[in-house]
């Protein structure tokens, strides 16, 4: 393990402390794999609007996690992704999508 | 720069991370919420109760899965019990674009410094390592850290707490790259941009810019090391910037450009994305509209409890030492009290050293014999400004910036 010199800030300032005294830190080239996160959204045919179109930006968990909430909140999100993230989804998917959303995370609202 | 997204093994948990989950469960008190079937109880309101307790990604430990791809990953509130630095590989995780490099070339990588400047620069690592070098420990926070507690619950990632660290940074002064370009006069704004990319090609990379006096402020820095490591890959490695006391939408990971813009940035990062409500707290109505919009910016004070989860159970009868950290946001703590007559009166804690006004600082105080029954314990910091956590919760769409006042409910038998 290196230790670093670390400068502990008083009170006052001298909270950065410009010290080359300590060895610089190794650097090396990395890489990594990074899990696919390719699982499909539950649900058989009526999920295939939802897997088709969303799963190549993010993966289904995020959806999954997401707590219940009104259907207007899930329209204005599916919007958000096609409008402003250019998600490249079919007009003619939106309704399929947004009906899966609202039954599967939906507030009842 | 190249991207694996093709790997869909899912590896059975190993051994050693099944004993380092039981390790976790067996330090804290009665109420922990880690499970034997590696799921983690949220104290979050509503559905999902319980969230994978993930070991899959690299170079990080047990974190919390908010989503694979790409990567929300959050930091259980056991590892804040610890210590007052939170470990590289349980630092939390949270990205905005799916292509992600998943190799750096350490010796290839360099950092350009462009635009309103005198001299286009490249650097490579070692000429950053060559330049005088600084060290500062510093509250890297997510702008919806506690984003699962708002009620209303509003969309994003439904962080509990765990959204946050503090770490040692170790890197070179943004002011020191700046003025070896030559910043020319009339420069307004500093643009940040990383290596990763978003997926479709139309969509607006993520980019990130501060002030000219900001980012010339001699405390804004460009790290390379993390605790006295080199940056974990999904921390930003090998490059990331640090701003003290700002919410880590500004900390740029993987910074690969540095651009000098004679005017304001309007890009979608800035102009439209992590926007707050301009109102104290920014805290507006639910379905209040109309409200004038600015950047986030500077965080506020917030204080934990990290040795006693909400539901905990005490021995009645017996003192109690009651933990936990705390940080003044872009100020230093000026103080941490604690009360558990629900808020009537309020004790101070005494706190831990200090690492710096912009570091996590440890709390902890000696509470009395409790009564047998149920008692509500709060905590609240107060920074070196004078600003003190409120006692209401804010309220705003995009579930930023909280810092009310932490409870716990805990019996005790």
């Amino acid at each position: 393990m290196r230790h670093l010199i670390f400068v502990v800030g008083t009170s006052f300032a001298a909270l950065l402390a410009s010290t080359p005294a300590w060895p610089a830190p190794a650097i090396s080239s990395t890489t990594v794999e990074l899990p696919a996160g390719d699982a499909l959204f539950p649900g058989g045919p009526e999920a295939d609007a939802i897997n088709n179109n969303c799963l190549a930006c993010h993966s289904a968990d995020m959806v999954v996690n997401q707590p219940a909430l009104p259907r207007s909140t899930w329209e204005s999100a599916v919007h958000k992704m096609i409008k402003v993230y250019g998600a490249p989804v079919e007009d003619s998917d939106v309704p399929a999508i947004v009906d899966y959303l609202a039954k599967v995370k939906g507030s009842g609202q | 720069m190249s991207q694996h997204f093709d790997d869909a093994r899912i590896p059975a948990l190993s051994r050693r991370a099944m004993l380092r989950a039981i390790g976790v469960a067996g330090l804290t008190l009665a109420g922990s919420s880690v499970r034997a079937d590696q799921s983690i109880r949220l104290p979050i309101a509503g559905e999902p109760r319980d969230w994978p307790i993930t070991h899959d990604f690299p170079q990080k430990g047990s974190m919390i899965l908010q989503r694979t791809r790409p990567p929300l990953l959050e930091t259980p509130m056991e590892v804040f019990d610890r210590g007052v630095f939170t470990p590289n590989d349980q630092f939390y995780v949270r990205w905005h674009w799916a292509v992600i490099p998943t190799s750096v070339d350490a010796d290839a990588f360099r950092l350009s410094v462009r635009g309103h400047v005198n001299q286009t620069l490249s650097l490579s690592i070692g000429d950053l390592l060559r330049l005088p070098r600084v060290e500062l420990a510093a509250v890297n926070q997510c702008s919806g850290n506690s984003r699962g507690f708002f009620l209303p619950r509003v969309p994003g990632a439904q962080w509990a707490h765990g959204a946050m660290g503090n770490a040692r940074w170790t890197g070179v002064l943004l002011k020191d790259v700046l003025d070896r370009a030559g910043v020319k006069p009339g420069a307004v704004q500093v643009r940040f941009n990383g290596l990763d990319e978003p997926v479709v090609p139309d969509a607006p990379d993520f980019r990130k810019s501060l002030d000219i006096d900001h980012a010339r402020d001699g405390e804004v820095m460009i790290a390379f090391a993390m605790n006295g490591e080199q940056l974990p890959l999904l921390n930003g490695f090998p490059l990331r910037l640090i701003v003290p006391g700002w919410y880590s939408t500004y900390w740029v990971k993987m910074l690969s450009d540095i651009e000098v813009l004679d005017r304001q940035d309007d890009n979608y990062w800035m102009a439209t994305a992590y926007t707050v409500p301009d109102t104290p707290h920014a805290n507006i109505m639910p379905g209040q509209t109309g409200v004038k919009m600015v950047p986030i910016s500077r965080m506020v004070p917030r204080s934990f409890f990290t040795n006693v989860a909400d539901g905990a159970s005490l021995p009645a009868g017996a003192v109690a030492t009651i933990r936990g950290i705390a940080f003044g946001g872009d100020a230093g703590v000026a103080k941490v009290e604690l009360s558990v007559d629900d808020g009537r009166t309020w004790q101070p804690a005494t706190l831990g050293e200090d690492h710096g006004k912009y570091s996590f600082r440890r709390w902890q105080v000696e509470i009395p014999q409790l009564m047998k029954g149920g008692h509500s314990l709060m905590v609240r910091c107060t920074n070196t400004a004078g600003d003190i956590q409120p006692a209401a919760s804010n309220w705003n769409t995009s579930g930023f910036m909280r810092n009310v006042v932490e409870t716990v409910q805990l019996t005790a038998i």
